[in-house]
């Protein structure tokens, strides 16, 4: 982090147009991944190749922006090469810092490029001292992305424990499950976050329409229904409708994201370094809006009605869909 | 022919004390398992209502035989969990790590590694092996074909299949039985209580799908792994594991036996489980790659 810098706002980059919008808007880091099963957004029309990472590093350094590359899923066995090989491109590209879960990645980044940050990625769900503080020693990760299941008491208490910097989510898609800890998706469709980088993907995802009733199905299961003129959302399958004691509800997760923009100023002083918002799918212009709000409230921490105002303009950015800070409020659980 | 032996795996659900102590007596009497894994395993708030009853219930596995091997929780989050997760580290004797929390306090002690573990490839596995791991029980979307891989180059490790019971699929902060219910997860009643197999979730259009226990969310379909000894041992698979669930897990231990025994084929075993009044459709797809609901030729 940069001298006087109060917190590092680390925004997506799914493509090398959302790198340079992030970087313009205000980014102080930006994170991305490689074009295959390396990286846990591996969607089609997404990510980096090596070239373009590089062209992206060299825009980003050129502005003071950092660049992290997540080689973040977990490595399939007899093939993990293609995992260490993203490693060695990362470094070769001038990254600043490589995000990784398995490990077998963090082995390779630590042994091979010991002088290259190693992040812990939020695919590994370590959300206690005893598990850091494991990555810590065998690994030396400098950070760590917290997973999604910690209330800012919980987080305080953490960061009272360790002696590595600790980075939050703080706006857009928010997992139910631990992160990395999900096999939801591959019992319905083969396909998964751990195992090939996607979580519901598009490609097992059927509309059928039916007497004006939209269902929305993944892997043909039902996931929601719409009546007519309701929009029929994404079947992403926790945030579902499904049936439990006779009661039909999202038993999961409501269809809400993430936006912890009230809670920054409480984050920060239970000591979390970084602020991340989620959205490596999202196009330049949302990442923009995005970046260059919380970029005003980043710099706005020490200054409580300016946080206020920040935050109000950040509720307006949900698109219209309903939002939750998580389980920074305990009451969440 | 080397024997592929079974074990009992650790009871995900929140049955009561006195439930929990009847059914493994009648393990510890009856069963024809090995290996018996026990201990809480979703949620640190059960502890205090099942942690009396295990050390008079593993001193009478032991008497009648079996390995007894103590599970630790999938997501230590709260000061109690960890500190009793820090205890049961300290034992000396095997446990079962379900979180890498328990890693460095387990300093190196022969452990098992458990199916909630991220262990996806031979890498992994080997550095683990370098900590004290002996035992690898995969995560259940794992396919046959990393798993087979992974024990031919890790042939150390014992790898044990999960074979029986509903998968389970994934662990989350917040507890889903006190949601449906109007509570959350620190004042959830024990709702959960009330599910000894799960609580059945459905979609929209009636379709069984998965099941709610707690914090964890499992398969409503009930993993049914049929392979004979033969196509285990060609797969690097040392032991199975059966998942408990609310049925007669002694009947379903020695459907297993005779089947690795040679004793029934996978199709009589199947016929066999499925009048257990089983709590979903058989499943085993994951092992072949494909969607793990789906009930396929291993």
């Amino acid at each position: 982090m940069a001298a006087g810098q109060s917190a590092e706002l680390v925004c997506p980059a799914g493509t090398p147009a959302a790198l340079r919008a992030a970087v313009e808007a205000g980014a102080h880091a930006v994170y991305c991944g490689f074009r295959n099963e390396t990286n846990a957004r591996n969607f089609p029309g997404l990510n980096f190749s090596e070239a373009e990472l590089a062209d992206g590093v060299a825009f980003a350094h050129a502005r003071g922006a950092r660049v992290f590359v997540t080689v973040n899923t977990f490595a399939r066995a007899g093939a993990v090469e293609l995992w260490q090989r993203a490693v060695d491109a990362a470094a070769g590209a001038g990254a600043d810092a490589i995000l990784a879960a398995d490990l077998a990645v963090l082995d390779h980044a630590a042994t091979q490029h010991p002088d290259l940050r190693l992040h812990l990625s939020v695919q590994a769900a370590a959300g206690t001292p005893e598990a850091i503080g494991f990555y810590a020693e065998t690994f030396g990760i400098k950070r760590a992305v917290l997973p999604r299941v910690l209330s800012v008491e919980e987080i305080a208490k953490l960061n009272s424990e360790i002696d590595v910097e600790t980075e939050v989510f703080v706006f857009g898609g928010l997992c139910v499950m631990a992160e990395g800890r999900c096999a939801l998706s591959s019992y319905a469709t083969g396909k998964s976050p751990n195992l090939t980088g996607v979580c519901s993907p598009p490609s097992h995802v059927d509309y059928i329409e039916e007497d004006g009733v939209m269902t929305a199905k993944l892997g043909g299961f039902t996931i929601d229904r719409f009546e007519a003129g309701e929009p029929a959302g994404y079947p992403t399958l926790c945030k579902g409708r499904f049936i439990a004691n006779g009661c039909a509800s999202h038993l999961f997760e409501d269809p809400v994201s993430l936006n912890a923009a009230e809670l920054l100023v409480s984050l920060y002083r239970a000591g979390a370094c970084a602020f991340k918002i989620e959205g490596r799918q999202r196009g330049k212009a949302y990442v923009a809006q995005v970046v260059s709000a919380f970029r005003a409230a980043v710099d706005s921490l020490d200054d409580d009605e300016a946080a206020a105002a920040v935050a109000e303009r950040l509720a307006a950015l949900s698109e219209g869909g309903r939002q939750t800070a998580g389980a920074y409020q305990k009451v969440w659980r | 022919m080397a024997r592929v032996e079974l074990a009992l795996g650790p009871c995900f659900f929140n049955w009561p004390a006195d439930d929990m102590a009847d059914f493994y007596a009648r393990i510890a009497d009856e069963a024809p398992v090995d290996r018996v894994y026990l201990g809480e395993v979703i949620c640190g708030k059960r502890m205090p209502f099942s942690d009396p009853i295990w050390p008079g219930l593993i001193e009478r596995l032991e008497r009648a035989g079996k390995t007894v091997v103590v599970s630790m929780l999938a997501l230590p989050t709260t000061v109690r969990e960890r500190k009793a997760m820090q205890e049961l580290a300290g034992l000396d004797r095997a446990v079962e790590i379900n979180d890498f929390s328990a890693i460095a306090a387990r300093a190196d002690r022969p452990s098992v590694a458990g199916p909630f573990l991220n262990i996806y490839n031979e890498v992994a596995l080997a550095a683990l092996a370098k900590r004290g791991i002996e035992c690898w029980c995969p995560t259940v979307e794992l396919p046959l074909s990393s798993i087979t891989a992974m024990a031919r180059a890790c042939p150390k490790v014992e790898v044990e299949l999960f074979a029986f019971g509903r998968l389970p699929l994934a662990v989350s902060g917040r507890c889903t039985h006190a949601r449906l219910h109007g509570l959350n997860k620190d004042s959830c009643g024990f709702v959960c209580e009330q599910d000894p197999d799960g609580m059945e979730v459905s979609t929209l259009d009636e379709r069984a799908f998965l099941a709610a226990n707690g914090i964890q969310t499992l398969s409503a379909g009930v993993q049914c792994v049929l392979m004979t000894t033969e196509a285990l041992q060609d797969a690097g698979i040392r032991r199975l594991r059966l998942s408990p669930q609310a049925v007669d897990m002694v009947a379903a231990a020695r459907f297993y036996r005779a089947l690795l025994d040679g004793e029934l084929t996978p199709a009589e075993t199947e016929s066999c489980l499925s009048e257990l009044s089983l709590p979903g459709e058989p499943c085993n797809a994951y092992l072949n790659g494909e969607p793990g609901w789906q009930n396929v030729a291993v």
